[in-house]
């Protein structure tokens, strides 16, 4: 998902991907201090805390969202950060409300 | 404006467990303001509680709506055709909005989704203060426009008391003496003598000692 700025991330973004289906979400920001329109970052930085309180409280977990910084110049980061965040999924494993649904279909 | 805070996800979770079909219900006015129970806050609570029933494997419903006051009958009544869609209404308005619609629908259990707090203002993003206690007689014109009633922790008339030091109150070292800010005032604008002036004892009957209260208006009633 494409954004002028991560200061357009909402909270309800980051927790409707997770209520269709997503296994984890990440947001991909300015260098903070270099947002283009001041605190859009660090607007996104809060929303990412905010998600994953959420998403711990009613047990989907925390830790499937996360926020990094970088530069556009940066692209060995941005596959660093991917990587990341893929492995840390892949550790979790899929989305529990998929597999809920799926054994009350059974 | 009325200021309310969310309530803890947990204990939302907890009041409208027994339901299966659930309206989550905003108010578009002072709890949009501070953040609390607008169309957003609706939203993401709605969001979170669905995805917390998947995750159980419940299937339960749940809507959304939010209205332009839930404090004024013609707006809730938008709902009266959905309502019996609905097994509970869980509202993110202030305890009057929760009331009057408990009153409108008395078949529908009608749950609060946020703890009003006080009538107050915006310091800041996401920083609230209180500023009035709705005592029914108001004494600001002679307080320089600062209300010693929601702000001094004694509600003293003829304040400061002993308990003000460095101009902030005992009872929370980052709370302002709500007097020294009145005698600071008076002094701003050139009217120190008006602190020289005892106040006389208070009406506390026009305030909530007096029992819940009602304003009857001849000039506008119908």
């Amino acid at each position: 998902m494409s954004v002028p700025c991560t200061g357009k991330v909402d909270l309800i973004h980051i927790l409707r991907s997770f209520e269709k289906g997503a296994d984890g979400v990440y947001v991909l920001g300015c260098l903070e201090g270099e947002c283009r329109y001041e605190n859009g970052n660090l607007r996104a930085k809060r929303r990412v805390e905010k998600a994953k309180d959420i998403l711990e409280r009613i047990g989907i977990g925390g830790d499937r969202v996360a926020m990094y910084n970088l530069s556009s110049a940066e692209a060995p980061q941005f596959v660093k950060f991917a990587k990341e965040m893929t492995e840390r999924i892949r550790e979790l494993g899929p989305n529990p409300i998929k597999a809920a649904m799926k054994k009350k279909a059974a | 404006m009325i200021v309310a805070k969310p309530k803890p996800v947990e204990e939302v979770i907890e009041s409208v467990e027994p339901y299966d079909r659930i309206l989550v219900a905003g108010c578009n006015e002072c709890v949009t303001v501070c953040e609390a129970g607008g169309r957003k806050e609706v939203g993401v609570l709605a969001s979170a509680l669905r995805m917390y029933f998947m995750n159980q494997g419940r299937k339960v419903q749940i809507d959304e709506v939010t209205l332009e006051r839930q404090c004024d009958r013609e707006y809730i009544e938008e709902i009266r055709n959905s309502i019996d869609q609905y097994d509970a209404v869980l509202s993110l308005a202030c305890g009057v909005g929760v009331q009057f619609l408990a009153e409108m629908y008395i078949q529908t259990p009608i749950l609060p989704g946020v703890d009003t707090c006080f009538m107050g203002g915006s310091e800041e993003r996401g920083v609230w203060s209180e500023r009035c206690q709705g005592c029914g007689q108001c004494i600001l014109g002679k307080t320089a426009g600062i209300c010693p009633i929601s702000r001094c922790a004694k509600r003293l008339l003829n304040g400061p008391c002993g308990g003000s030091t460095k101009g902030k109150c005992e009872i929370d070292k980052n709370l302002d003496c709500a007097w020294q800010l009145i005698i600071d005032r008076l002094t701003e604008l050139g009217r120190l003598e008006d602190y020289e002036q005892l106040m006389p004892i208070k009406d506390w009957s026009t305030e909530r000692a007096g029992g819940p209260r009602k304003v009857v208006r001849e000039d506008v009633t119908q």
